[in-house]
Parts: structure tokens; C-alpha cells; sequence
């Protein structure tokens, strides 16, 4: 009787043992799936344009081609799902640190908010105000979306996600993004206001003045890996997360880019309470909505970067990397909204002298440091 | 800066001589809101200006019901019960805490900090609903009658007095802890649009603005009337005159307010509302008569010529924010754009009161 319980108990542990392993198994190539399923997605997406092309007996520059525009179509419609994600989010944050509701009307709490509001941009009356630069004026919310639909271009989204992995990747993105002031200079000068004029005036100067603690605050971490490219620095950071070895870096960082991206407690540009609208004062419709798209698409952008270069960028256990990636962007997205929110706007002579004065020097600083600490490791060999 | 902006607390122009971002010179315009009440009143007997006085500063209605009652009852000598004088003080200080409140969070709001408003107006909200058990309505009350008051408390009032009080004093930590110790707003005010106290005196600034400015002179203090020679209250005072001192005498001021209504609901007496034997038709005798109260924006007084008849002569009313405005072409030149905003909004006005 002992002998046939103890035979099928060990019958029954093997089996066990064998679905424990085979469902780990499964749950492994789940995970290897989803981390992978963009990689995956274009891959085959290339192999069956090759395989097109090859049928046709065209050259292989046609599968670039097409590769191209669905990099572009992805990043388009990430940008877009970002602007209307964030149109409602912060309008549902800003609620809920003032105590109200926000918009819970439009679909189950104010979920088709932002549908509501594409719509209604869309339809709205076009106005080119009387005396305004007509070129200028129509040409301006053209060109400020181009630069941040660029820069999307060099960021790692997750393992192998990236669309053009350039060797230069921060270097580009702080050439790109530095466009981004020219457009603001031609709204303001075209649109023949006077609160225009000064909106742009000042948030050109505002841009200007911070996009120096930002490229300084990023060359610790580059000075750390030792190269521009992001996917090497997101490699570099498998141990440790440079958060915790640039801190400095790290809150000039968030400073420059809060300024950089034009929002509170920077938002002297659209200093609503002194400046109707600043820079956007006579822009209405389309146009309208194309600024409010470039100013979401750098907020996340700003926070991509931040999350690359100081958060670890995908890494992350278990989950695939791409939502870990989303995840700590959200949470840098929440962070500058809940800034935007609770602190009063600087004046703009105590912006520039904090830019100029405070900031820079810091940066540098950060940067001997940094310099020092890599020459002493290198030494010592710590 | 035109009628329509944001930041000027209503329909108020100032035309601005700029050099770049520095203030040359400033032209205020105001008018945009005036209504002609002081030549109304001399259509309207004295019973029915009362409602027309809660329009001029319509962010403490009462306390405007309250000078001009006490206005004419100094013409009729007329003796107040005391159970309505300690209700007009109580809801003279719940008004000034309500108009301060306005005032400091529509300041804050100015200053860029978007959600400072609504944290006030969340406390003004309850001063409102205790107002509008009392006499019916939220904004313009028409509350005070010559001898007393209109309606008495009902028996609700006192338990959700008291609770307001112990949530105001809460919500006043809240504000220091958010606003008075922030970096950004400290460099926004400490500093800025500087009121010397010979400059005060002698543009005749009144009210918190004045006493920012080291000027100890305050309507209960100095000319006291109805029972607040009876309460014990401190007057604050600012050392510096800025942005930043007006900000703090209005926060301090609630505090000296929350003081006052609990010795006031401590010593509510029983009794009458309203003074008896006062006839309907009221004719005051031939004269001129003044008489003063501390609103929350500062002195406001009424200035009557009686004629015998039922219908004033000619009444003229001291408007604080009318008279506080004034100083604020001789402060911005040489300030920035932003600066303005700020000090504006620290003045305080309400345009129902510049314009009447």
C-alpha cells in the first residue's frame, strides 16, 4: 500500500514539476513577446516589403522608404496620443489639486474630452488679424511642430526601439530642439499686438538663456558613458541609474527644462495674468492647436530624455520595456504638471539673472566635478 | 492695459509708457463702471439707498450697509439694541475676512499661481452660505435697518459660525505654508512697489494699505463706533510698505478677525433687532453729517447734506479703492510689466467702489 502511494505521489510531483516549468517557460516567451513586439512588428514589416520589392525587382531603397514613413507614421501618432492624452490629463490634474472635478461630462469621466476639444478646434473660424505678416503669421505654427517630430527621431523607446540610432543621439536633439525659438519669434513679431511682441520677445529670451544649463546639466552623464548615442547611455546604466550618480545634473535638468519647454513657473510667454495669451493671443483654430501640440510634444519629449538619461530609460524587471519606459515619462509628465500648478510665475529679469547667474555656474561646476570623479575612478580604480 | 485683461480686477484702464519692460509712466482711466450712485441717491429716500450702497464694494456688502446706517442714525440719534450691534460686528468681520480672502487669492492668482484662488473662494464659499441663511442672499444683502438689523440669526447659525471659525483658522496655516514661505513668490514681492509712509499719508491711503505702510490708523481704533471700543483686537503693521507687507497685514488682519467674532458670539446678548420708535418716513434734520467705518479696504465714509426733506441734499460717499488707486501712477514708474500686476492686485480694489 506504501509502495503505490509513495509511486504516485512522486508520478504526481513530476508532472507538476514539468507544467510549473513549461508554464515558465510560457510566461518567459509572453514577456520576450511583448518586450519585443514593435522590434518584432517591423522586422516582419520589412521582410514582407523586401520580399515585394524583390518580387517587383525594384532596389532595396523602396523598403527604406516605406520603413520611413511608418517610423514617422508611429512617431506622429505618438505625439498625437500624447497631445490628446495630456490636453485631458492635465486639465483633470490641475482639477484635482484645485479642489474640483474637471471636465466629467464629455464620456465616463471626461475621457472624450479631448475628441470634444479636437473637434471643436477644427471647426473654428480661421482669423489673420488686419496689418498681421501674412507669411510669417500662417508659416509659424508650421514650422514649430517640425523640430520636436525630429527629435523623436533618437529615442530609445525600448530594447532595440529606436528609429534612427545616430552616434550623435543628445547632440542632435539639442541641435533640433534649439529651432524650436525662431518659430516663437515669428508668431510674436507677425501677429501686430503688442502683448504678441512681448510674449515672443520674452520667450525667445527665456529659451535661449536656458537651453546652456540643460546641454551642460546632460554632459555629466555623457562625460560618465562616454559617448552621444542614447542607446549606449541607456546601456550604461544596466547597474545604476544616473540619477543617483549626477543629482545636480538632475534638478538643473528639470529646471532647464521646465523653462525650455515654456511652462510654469516659466511661462512668461503666456503669462496669462499680464498677457492675455502672449504669444498666442491671435492665433485661433488649427494653428492654435498645432502650439498647443508642440508645447505637449516637448513636455514629453523633455521628459523622454530625462527618463533616458537619468531614469535608466527602459530598464526595468519583468515587465517589457516599453511600459517601463512609458511609465517613468508619465511620471515625469505628472511631476512638471504638478509644478505648473502650485508655484507662482518668476518675473523675467529674475528668470534670466537665475538662468544666467545661478544655473550655468552650477552646471559647470557639476561638470569639473564629474570630470574629477571619472580621472579619480579611473585612477584608483574604485 | 486695457478695460478687458485679466489682471485688473475689473473694468479698469492704465495706459503704459514702456521702455522695453520698464515702466516710463502710467495714465489710470477709470469711469468704465460708474453708475451715478451719489446722484441716485438724491432721488431715492434714505430707507431706499440701502440696497445701492452693497453695489459699491460688492466683495463686503455689509460692511457698506453699515457705514451709511450708522451714517444716519448719528443724523437721527437713534440707540442700536446690543443684540444688533454684536450681529453687525459679527458679519462686518466675516465680510472683511471674505473680502480679504477675495483679495489675497485673487493676488496670488495674479502672481501666477492659478490655484490660490480657489482655495479662498472654497473658504469665502461658507461665509456666503452663513450669509444667505441669515438674510436670503450671497452678494448683496441689504441687511442693515436704521436701528438694528434685519433678520435675526436662525438657530443653525452659531454651531456652523463656530465650526467655520476652527476651519478658517486651518485654512489661513495652509495659505502661510503654501504661499508665504515660497521662494519664487517672496523674490515676486519682497521689495516691490514701495509706499513710504509720508507718501501714504499724503495721498491719504487708508486701510491695510496704509498701515503696510507703518501708518497706525484704523476707523475702530481711532474713531471707534458701535461696541469695538468694547473688543479686544490688535491692529498689524507693516515695516516696509511692499507687495509683500500688504499681503501679510490682510493675512494677519483675518487672524485679528477670527479674534474679534469669537469675543462677539462669547457676548451675544438676547434681545431686540431693532430699535423701536423710529417712524417710517424718515426726515432727517437740516445739516451735514460724516461718519466712518473701517471697511476691508479701507476708510469709507458718507458725507451727507440733509434738506429736511426725505431725500438727501446731496450725498457723497469717501470711496477707499477710489482713493487708493491714486497712488498707483506715482508708484510704477521704473517697475517692470509684471511689477504692475502685482502691485495692483496687493492695492486691493474693486471697481464698483473706484467707479460708484
Amino acid at each position: 500500500m506504501g509502495d503505490w502511494l509513495y509511486t504516485a505521489w512522486k508520478f504526481c510531483l513530476d508532472w507538476a514539476i514539468r507544467i510549473f516549468f513549461w508554464g515558465l517557460n510560457l510566461v518567459s516567451y509572453l514577456l520576450y513577446l511583448a518586450d519585443n513586439i514593435f522590434v518584432l512588428g517591423a522586422s516582419f514589416l520589412r521582410r514582407l516589403l523586401t520580399w515585394i520589392v524583390d518580387y517587383l525587382g525594384l532596389s532595396t531603397f523602396w523598403v527604406e522608404l516605406v520603413m520611413v514613413f511608418v517610423y514617422l507614421a508611429a512617431i506622429l501618432a505618438i505625439i498625437m496620443l500624447a497631445a490628446l492624452v495630456l490636453m485631458l490629463a492635465e486639465r483633470k490634474i490641475s482639477a484635482f489639486i484645485q479642489l474640483r472635478h474637471g471636465p466629467n461630462r464629455v464620456g465616463f469621466w471626461g475621457l472624450l474630452q479631448p475628441i470634444a476639444d479636437m473637434f471643436k478646434l477644427l471647426t473654428k473660424e480661421d482669423i489673420i488679424p488686419r496689418g498681421a505678416d501674412k507669411l510669417i503669421f500662417i508659416l509659424a505654427p508650421a514650422i514649430v511642430i517640425a523640430p520636436t517630430i525630429m527629435a523623436y527621431s533618437v529615442i530609445p523607446f525600448g530594447k532595440g526601439m529606436v528609429v534612427t540610432d545616430l552616434n550623435l543621439g543628445i547632440f542632435y536633439i539639442f541641435a533640433i530642439t534649439s529651432l524650436t525659438t525662431i518659430p516663437f519669434l515669428m508668431a510674436g513679431w507677425s501677429a501686430n499686438n503688442k502683448y504678441s511682441l512681448l510674449g515672443g520677445m520674452r520667450s525667445v529670451a527665456q529659451m535661449v538663456s536656458y537651453e546652456i544649463p540643460l546641454v551642460f546639466s546632460l554632459l555629466g552623464v555623457v562625460m560618465i558613458t562616454g559617448s552621444l548615442q542614447l542607446s549606449t547611455i541607456v546601456e550604461a546604466q544596466r547597474g545604476i541609474w544616473f540619477i543617483f550618480l549626477q543629482p545636480v545634473a538632475f534638478v538643473i535638468y528639470v529646471i532647464a527644462a521646465t523653462a525650455e519647454c515654456n511652462r510654469a513657473p516659466f511661462d512668461i510667454h503666456e503669462g496669462e495674468s499680464e498677457l492675455t495669451a502672449g504669444v498666442y493671443t491671435e492665433y485661433t483654430g488649427l494653428k492654435w492647436a498645432l502650439f498647443m501640440m508642440t508645447e505637449y510634444g516637448n513636455l514629453v519629449l523633455v521628459s523622454a530624455i530625462a527618463t533616458t538619461m537619468f531614469l535608466g530609460g527602459w530598464h526595468g524587471p519583468l515587465l517589457p520595456g516599453w511600459f517601463w519606459f512609458g511609465l517613468k515619462t508619465a511620471l515625469f509628465i505628472f511631476f512638471f504638471m504638478w509644478i505648473r500648478w502650485t508655484f507662482p510665475r518668476v518675473r523675467i529679469d529674475q528668470l534670466m539673472s537665475f538662468g544666467w547667474k545661478i544655473l550655468i555656474p552650477l552646471s559647470l561646476a557639476n561638470v569639473l566635478l564629474t570630470g574629477l570623479g571619472i580621472y579619480l575612478f579611473g585612477m584608483k580604480g574604485w | 492695459m486695457g478695460p478687458q485683461h485679466p489682471s485688473t480686477h475689473g473694468v479698469f484702464r492704465v495706459v503704459l509708457q514702456m521702455d522695453g519692460e520698464i515702466i516710463k509712466s502710467g495714465n489710470s482711466v477709470v469711469g468704465y463702471l460708474h453708475r451715478g450712485m451719489e446722484k441716485l441717491a438724491e432721488a431715492r429716500t434714505y430707507p431706499q439707498f440701502i440696497p445701492y450702497t452693497d453695489r459699491l464694494d460688492y466683495l463686503a456688502g455689509m460692511c457698506n450697509n453699515l457705514a451709511y446706517v450708522q451714517t444716519i442714525e448719528k443724523m437721527l440719534r437713534v440707540n442700536v439694541p446690543a443684540r444688533a450691534e454684536y450681529l453687525r460686528v459679527i458679519f462686518a468681520e466675516l465680510m472683511r475676512i471674505a473680502s480679504h480672502l477675495v483679495a489675497v487669492g485673487s493676488f496670488v492668482m495674479d502672481l501666477g499661481a492659478v490655484t490660490g484662488i480657489v482655495y479662498p473662494f472654497n473658504h469665502r464659499e461658507k461665509i456666503l452660505d452663513l450669509c444667505s441663511m441669515t438674510c436670503g442672499s450671497r452678494m448683496t444683502f441689504n441687511y442693515l435697518r436704521f436701528g438694528g438689523v434685519s433678520h435675526d440669526i436662525p438657530w443653525a447659525f452659531l454651531p456652523r459660525l463656530n465650526y467655520l471659525l476652527d476651519y478658517l483658522e486651518e485654512g489661513l496655516k495652509e495659505y502661510h505654508d503654501l504661499v508665504t514661505d515660497n521662494e519664487i513668490f517672496l523674490a515676486r514681492t519682497k521689495g516691490v512697489g514701495i509706499i513710504s509712509t509720508e507718501l501714504a499719508k499724503s495721498y491719504g491711503l487708508t486701510g491695510p494699505n496704509a498701515r503696510a505702510s507703518s501708518v497706525n490708523y484704523d476707523v475702530r481704533k481711532n474713531h471707534p463706533y458701535g461696541i469695538y471700543p468694547e473688543l479686544a483686537f490688535d491692529i498689524p503693521l507693516g515695516e516696509a510698505g511692499d507687495v509683500f507687507d500688504r499681503y501679510m497685514v490682510r493675512m494677519l488682519e483675518m487672524e485679528e478677525s477670527l479674534k474679534i467674532i469669537r469675543q462677539a458670539v462669547r457676548d451675544l446678548p438676547e434681545g431686540p433687532i431693532q430699535a423701536v420708535g423710529i417712524s417710517k418716513v424718515i426726515k432727517p434734520p437740516v445739516g451735514e453729517y460724516y461718519h466712518s467705518t473701517e471697511n476691508p479696504k479701507g476708510e469709507l465714509g458718507f458725507y451727507i447734506v440733509s434738506d429736511g426733506t426725505t431725500k438727501p441734499y446731496r450725498l457723497q460717499i469717501r470711496r477707499p479703492s477710489f482713493i487708493n488707486l491714486a497712488i498707483l501712477d506715482q508708484v510704477i514708474p521704473g517697475v517692470k510689466l509684471a511689477d504692475v500686476v502685482a502691485i495692483l492686485a496687493s492695492l486691493d480694489i474693486v471697481l464698483g467702489e473706484v467707479d460708484g
